[in-house]
């Protein structure tokens, strides 16, 4: 098993924003984290990558727990954080080798990797023009590479194609879809229409708790109009 | 330590990438010699060496040394970059330390290009060229201090401004208890050894004897303190972030 969550819980203040969350994702496995705003999924996504501790409960990433071996569990994840924060004065190029050497890869064997990301994320032209210059798409793409930097086992994309235009959206879908072999991917979205397209599994959660966990086809077939109507009767608590 | 490096190069990049570096260590550079010339009146004193120039440097590097740091972490906070750098297999302490040298590196570069003075003195007579060593070396560590403090308060704000402000407050808390005034009013409230020690927290005590020669161990620590105090502030408020 690549990522094991049990009983996540996480407070803001008086709000739970996470209430014992808890599944597994096996090799393979493409997993569609699905929910309203404010459901608790970035929370997820964000204490399963280690920027945010949890209150309780525990992630483990191919045997290490995140909590205990922080930097141990870092090496085997990829994650694009919610919004895909970068550095905008820097090239894709400069901030990709940053990543890299930040992640402790020596300069030599850094270039390397950062071609092969940058070709896997198909940045092409834009690598060189400051990332301030460049469109949402070509962004978009630079955080994907920096997430694949490392060569990760585990895949934690916060809704990594939101934004996008179609095109841009079919080939981010595109890239998933050839990363999932060797590796587990969990995503972020609000569109149903990419989990239906990439995922062979679909979490909802709502109110910080996880209401189904199917594959999109199991879920869509149990409700009459497909996986939203799945997505609208689970989130208001109509049907389960 | 080369996760250190590469956030040191990274940093020296964003503050050469935009004008910022240039801008600071122009203005400094300027702001130092109208200081040294019109109010420390170099010339007119007749004397061979630097105390001129080194007098004004506590309280220069307090509103200068926080205009440097100021970006360190709250810009990162500000564009959600932090949650990048958080989530790479990189110790915070490496983070801290790469953001710091940076900075300290901007001022050394600025420190380094008042030389023609130090010239300057040997032309006109013969200078403690000692003295204005050690000068030089204590004002270095005042300005690794006071840009110790202001990655601190960087660390605590997602606004620049805000955290330029807290950092010349904190500043200015650590260098004006040195002064006679402040002294004098802890002597008639809490008594002359109260006093003391509350002077002895101000660099400018530390740094007044350094800027004349005399080198002392305790000022040493205490700058160094300093740094280590404020960089492991940086460390715990960056890693309290954690908590959400």
């Amino acid at each position: 098993m690549i990522l094991q969550v049990e009983g996540l819980r996480k407070r803001f203040g008086r709000r739970v924003a996470v209430d014992a969350i808890g599944f597994e994702i096996a090799a393979g496995e493409i997993v569609g984290l699905l929910g309203p705003n404010g459901a608790g999924k970035t929370t997820t996504m964000r204490m399963i990558a280690g920027y945010l501790e949890p209150d309780e409960g525990m992630v483990k990433v191919f045997g290490v727990d995140v909590a205990l071996d922080r930097a141990r569990a870092a090496e085997r994840i990829g994650y694009l954080p919610e919004n895909n924060p970068l550095y905008d004065e820097m090239t894709p190029l400069a901030y990709l080798r940053f990543v890299a050497e930040a992640r402790g890869v020596d300069a030599k064997a850094a270039r390397g990797r950062v071609m092969r990301a940058a070709q896997a994320a198909n940045i092409g032209e834009a690598l060189t023009r400051p990332i301030e210059m460049i469109s949402k798409g070509y962004r978009r793409r630079v955080g994907l590479a920096a997430a694949l930097l490392n060569d990760p086992m585990l895949l934690v994309l916060d809704e990594p194609t939101d934004g996008l235009d179609p095109n841009q959206r079919g080939a981010v879908r595109g890239l998933i879809r050839d990363l999932a072999p060797e590796r587990a991917l969990l995503i972020s979205t609000h569109s149903l229409e990419d989990v239906a397209a990439v995922c062979t599994r679909a979490i909802i959660i709502d109110r910080g708790r996880v209401i189904a966990d199917d594959t999109p086809e199991a879920l869509a077939n149990r409700f009459p109009d497909g996986l939203e109507g799945a997505f609208r009767a689970l989130t208001r608590g109509e049907a389960a | 330590m080369s996760k250190v490096l590469a956030i040191f190069r990274r940093e020296m990049l964003a503050y050469f990438t935009t004008p910022a570096a240039y801008v600071f260590v122009a203005v400094f550079v300027f702001a130092l010699g109208m200081f040294t010339f019109q109010a420390g009146r170099f010339f007119d004193l007749g004397r061979a060496d630097l105390s001129a120039f080194f007098q004004f440097h506590p309280w220069l590097f307090m509103i200068f040394m926080p205009a440097v740091a100021m970006r360190l972490w709250a810009e990162d906070i500000r564009s959600g970059v932090i949650e990048t750098l958080l989530t790479l297999p990189t110790p915070i302490w490496a983070l801290v330390a790469g953001k710091f040298l940076a900075a300290w590196a901007i001022a050394a570069i600025a420190l380094a290009l008042t030389f023609p003075l130090w010239i300057t003195v040997n032309v006109l007579g013969h200078p403690d060229n000692f003295a204005i060593a050690a000068g030089y070396l204590f004002s270095l560590l005042m300005a690794g201090a006071y840009i110790a403090i202001g990655a601190a308060m960087s660390a605590l704000s997602a606004s620049q401004v805000v955290a330029f402000v807290l950092a010349v407050l904190v500043s200015f808390a650590f260098t004006a208890t040195g002064l006679p005034l402040v002294t004098e009013f802890m002597n008639g409230a809490t008594g002359a050894e109260t006093a003391r020690m509350v002077a002895q927290l101000s660099a400018l005590d530390h740094f007044e004897a350094a800027a004349r020669g005399v080198i002392e161990l305790r000022s040493l620590f205490y700058f160094l303190s300093l740094i280590a105090m404020f960089l492991a502030f940086t460390g715990l408020a960056i890693d309290a972030r954690r908590q959400g």
